[in-house]
């Protein structure tokens, strides 16, 4: 398939871009992962469950009919569920590699001329002893079930962690009739307050939360954090479950202004669910395997959203975790940007400023909440040797800190002598964990490949392209 | 209130799926991850390692931790997964291929 | 500046060659430091599969490097080798066709002369020894001397066992050399070394090294992508590649080609490797060089068309224009020894190496000649031999 632009990503920031080139013009394909547009944000009910209210469970509720009925109207080539792999940079331009359905079986290219990354973020969480149990998801982990499955994983839920993710994950497991024990959070309310001009616009936002907790009887637990989560029993009705094979409740305590846990404050909530997260981070992968520059974990981009390889874009998450409303803007200068460019003309910039005024301003948003709910001083102090930290090797916090005594320094070495990283997810779940507990630099998980490929996919493309391969295998 | 009241959902006839032998009942549009926490069930995978038990982590497919066997097929992200009629979903033990 | 260190020995590189320097150099009774600019195992050491293979070796001196190094790998198998994940676990060389057979046979006729034990296997035997093999290959010959081990553990607990002093983020920057031009020791970014003898195992960067103590030694690196699997229960048993052998015409010998080598891990991914590219130090993602190690692998084992690969991953394996590494004292600067310059067969050959440089260090004679690996066998740029 041949196209002027592919948009990885159907959230708000590929939506806007697809959106916005497509008015000028543009052949755009969209392809994303999930059965339906929308991202993690605007992630819809599945149809099948037919539900007539999604937006009891949403805010933003109008963008994101903007955007759905936008779409419905454009010439937009959607390609949902398809898992793009790989993008690759050939001399002709871009081709984008995506495994197609729920299969993800066989492998189809688009080949554009420029591509947009608005690939996303995904949540960080950071390790404590119990965190393994089932009933143990990510915040967002929690969210999503919710909004497409229209599901919950128990009764009675602890919301914990730090972020803004926390309070609209709490509102809506309360809305959606779970009992939520306590909203639980490390960040200082008193930090929030210092970054309180930068936050004005978010505030009336956090003002509604505040209210719904209330009259959900939501219990905040400001400056706490969890200790362990507790199992027992089992998972499975009529199963003969081991023991501690499912959460009943978690251990919280209060922290001080240096983050030790003050003394005589631990206190056990029951529960069967626990939601907790720390913060987002950019997907970044395809990027990567791009050779696009980054600029810590972001992919770098300059004021018309152009990354630093001829053709790519990138907005959304990918370039800065900050929000729906910051994707949109980017997304619309990217789609702007890119429609100029493949005319081989320069866009003018005047034409964005409102988006652009947006967009500035929640950056500034997005780094004060990002100074203000750092996670928690001396974190790592409570992680036992004991806890498992890479989850899909089960590495323990004991073998990470032993990589550094036999010689690692970075978080590559640690992962080649721990094993932590190198399992299905790559350690993009247990990154973050490893450089705090190790005080290496996070890096990015630097694989080539943004999600695992059959063997027989990349043995039928070498067959394909035999002709083109220049020195085969020795 | 329930997650379905709440959105007003009126799902079409539900279907049946078996988790390691028993039936279940699936909501269409449902993935496999949804239609086991709707059952109650929330771990189906043992790790290779240490034989404990995961379920849903991430809920989006970054984490891998909700791998299970549907139709024979092991390592499929459940969160991601449709369920389909007749499903034969399965607790994926280790690698989730037999020895 | 700090005070300046004193041992008897500076090793240069924490990789596994460095490593394998140290501990048979402390084993001979020597003190030695290991300095490297990054971390250990970070560089090739950490990009590599962990052959240690003499299936793949011609008669020649590199063969008697390996077949030295696989009874020393041997008799470390039990401490460090264990913690390296250590397994002699052989190798199978296949071959699709008669003629290939053929040929095969007759190259491991030649190896079994220089002491290689290679047994040849008649198709219908193929699959006892190697049950998901494919179908209708002509036949094979196993080499029982093959094994595998984790590299970078394998580097690691190496250095651990040799009790040496590690310095690692730090780069050296000279070689210090006395007026009478013997070594003294290395300068580095934070503080001077100072040993009468200085062993460069640098790896890709062991030219650069070179350089900095004032001699020109050309390695090169080569890129080499490894493609890595989901973890799957054990199920190919042995190194496993196929053998084919192209008539260079220019010669009128035969040169091996092989398929990529496809073996299983005691961790459960299943490593298929390695691409072979002169390309210079770009790490960045070759579609082609992957796609062509799937499809190797894939044909030799159907089933794993059906498994996925998590990862790639890029090296650089350093080469010098013979193809031998550098092995011993540099005669142009007393009290300078080489250890680089292994291309894809440093982790086998680090023991043998190790053994040779300390051998040579205390001042024994070396188990090997060491003629073939001599450091100044290639003569240096005439721009740069000007004065």
């Amino acid at each position: 398939m041949r196209t002027d632009l592919a948009v990885i990503g159907a959230g708000p920031a590929g939506l806007a871009a697809a959106l916005a080139a497509s008015a000028r013009g543009v052949r755009v394909v969209l392809v994303d992962a999930a059965p339906e547009p929308g991202g993690q944000f605007y992630r819809q009910p599945a149809p099948g469950l037919r539900a007539r209210h999604p937006e009891a469970l949403h805010h933003q509720w109008r963008a994101w009919t903007r955007l759905r009925d936008g779409l419905a109207a454009s010439p937009v080539r959607v390609l949902a569920d398809h898992h793009v792999w790989c993008v690759e940079r050939e001399s002709g331009g871009l081709t984008v590699h995506a495994l197609r359905g729920p299969e993800q079986e066989r492998s189809v290219e688009v080949r554009a001329a420029a591509v947009l990354l608005a690939t996303g973020g995904y949540e960080t969480v950071l390790p404590f002893p119990g965190w393994t149990l089932p009933g143990v998801v990510t915040a967002g982990g929690a969210q999503a079930m919710l909004k497409g499955g229209l599901v919950v994983a128990g009764g009675t839920a602890v919301v914990a962690g730090t972020g803004p993710l926390l309070l609209p994950v709490a509102t809506g497991l309360a809305a959606a009739g779970v009992r939520v024990a306590a909203l639980v959070e490390s960040a200082d309310p008193r930090r929030l307050l210092r970054h309180a001009g930068a936050l004005a616009r978010k505030l009336p936002e956090g003002a509604g939360y505040a209210a719904r907790l209330l009259r959900h009887g939501v219990p905040v637990l400001a400056r706490h954090t969890v200790l362990r989560a507790h199992g027992g029993g089992t998972s499975r009705p009529g199963g003969a479950g081991r023991g501690g094979d499912r959460l009943t409740g978690v251990t919280v305590a209060a922290l001080d202004g240096r983050g030790r846990v003050r003394s005589g404050t631990e206190r056990l909530l029951p529960c069967d669910t626990l939601a907790v997260g720390h913060g987002m981070l950019p997907h970044t992968d395809l990027a990567e395997g791009l050779g696009c520059r980054l600029d810590g974990r972001r992919v770098a981009v300059d004021a018309e959203q152009r990354t630093d390889v001829p053709g790519v874009w990138a907005a959304g998450e990918s370039t800065g975790v900050g929000g729906a409303a910051l994707a949109l803007a980017e997304g619309h200068i990217a789609g702007r940007s890119i429609a100029a460019r493949l005319r081989g003309t320069a866009p003018d910039p005047g034409e964005w400023a409102p988006a652009a005024g947006v967009r500035a301003r929640m950056r500034s948003v997005a780094a004060a909440l990002e100074s203000a709910w750092a996670p928690p001083a001396r974190w790592t102090d409570r992680v036992t040797d004991d806890t498992v930290v890479c989850r899909c090797e089960e590495v323990t916090a004991g073998a990470v800190r032993e990589a550094l005594a036999l010689g690692a320094g970075d978080t590559r070495t640690v992962k080649l002598l721990s094993r932590a990283g190198m399992g299905w997810c790559q350690g993009r779940m247990c990154g973050p964990a490893v450089a705090g507990l190790t005080g290496c630099e996070p890096t990015p998980s630097s694989s080539p490949f943004a999600r695992p490929v059959p063997l027989g996919v990349l043995a039928d493309g070498h067959r394909a392209h035999e002709d083109r391969t220049e020195e085969g295998p020795s | 209130m329930n997650p379905l009241e709440r959105a007003g959902a009126r799902p079409g006839p539900a279907f049946e799926v078996t988790f390691d032998g028993r039936p279940i009942e699936a909501l269409p549009g449902r993935t496999v991850a949804a239609v086991l926490w709707a059952a109650g069930i929330t771990s189906w995978r043992t790790t290779r390692g240490e034989g404990r038990p995961r379920g849903v982590f991430c809920g989006i497919g970054v984490c891998f931790d909700c791998l299970v066997t549907v139709n024979g097929r092991p390592g499929q992200r459940a969160c991601l997964v449709p369920a389909r009629p007749g499903d034969v979903i399965r607790t994926e033990e280790g690698t989730g291929r037999a020895h | 500046m700090s005070e300046p260190l004193t041992c008897d020995v500076v090793v240069v590189g924490a990789g596994m060659v460095g490593a394998a320097c140290a501990l048979y150099a402390t084993r001979a009774g020597l003190e030695v430091t290991v300095v490297d600019r990054g971390h250990v195992a970070g560089g090739t050491t950490g990009a590599g599969e962990g052959n240690l293979l003499v299936s793949d070796k011609a008669p020649g001196p590199e063969l008697e490097l390996a077949l030295l190094s696989t009874r020393l790998w041997a008799r470390e198998a039990r401490e460090p080798g264990a913690a390296a994940e250590y397994e002699a676990k052989g190798g199978l060389v296949v071959a699709e066709t008669p003629e290939a057979l053929d040929r095969l046979r007759e190259f491991a006729g030649t190896q079994r002369a220089a002491g290689v034990s290679a047994d040849p296997v008649p198709a219908d035997r193929l699959h006892d020894l190697e049950p998901r093999l494919a179908a209708g290959l002509a036949g094979a010959v196993h080499y029982p001397q093959d094994a595998q081990v984790m590299p970078a553990l394998a580097a690691a607990h190496f250095l651990r066992a040799s009790g040496a002093r590690l310095l690692t983020g730090r780069e050296v920057t000279r070689v210090l050399r006395a007026p009478d031009g013997t070594v003294r020791g290395v300068r580095t970014d934070r503080g001077d070394l100072h040993a009468p003898a200085v062993v460069n195992a640098a790896g890709t960067w062991g030219g650069e090294l070179a350089e900095r103590a004032g001699v020109f030694l050309p390695v090169l690196p080569r890129r080499g992508f490894v493609l890595v699997t989901e973890p799957l229960p054990p199920r190919i048993r042995h190194k496993v590649y196929a053998a084919d052998y192209v008539a260079d015409v220019a010669s009128d010998s035969a040169a091996l080609q092989t398929s990529p080598v496809v073996e299983g891990t005691a961790a459960g991914p299943v490593l298929i490797g390695a691409s072979r590219e002169r390309v210079g130090f770009d790490r960045s993602l070759s579609l082609p060089a992957v796609r062509a190690l799937a499809a190797g692998a894939t044909r030799l084992f159907p089933f794993l068309s059906r498994v996925r690969a998590l990862r790639t991953y890029a090296g650089f394996r350093p080469y010098l224009p013979d193809h031998l590494p550098a092995i011993g004292p540099d005669p142009r600067a007393p009290g300078l020894f080489h250890a680089c310059g292994h291309e894809g067969a440093g982790i086998g050959l680090a023991t043998g190496t190790g053994l040779l440089i300390a051998q040579a260090l205390t001042g024994r004679t070396p188990g090997l000649d060491l003629t073939p690996f001599r450091p100044d066998r290639f003569p240096c740029p005439a721009q740069e031999a000007a004065p």
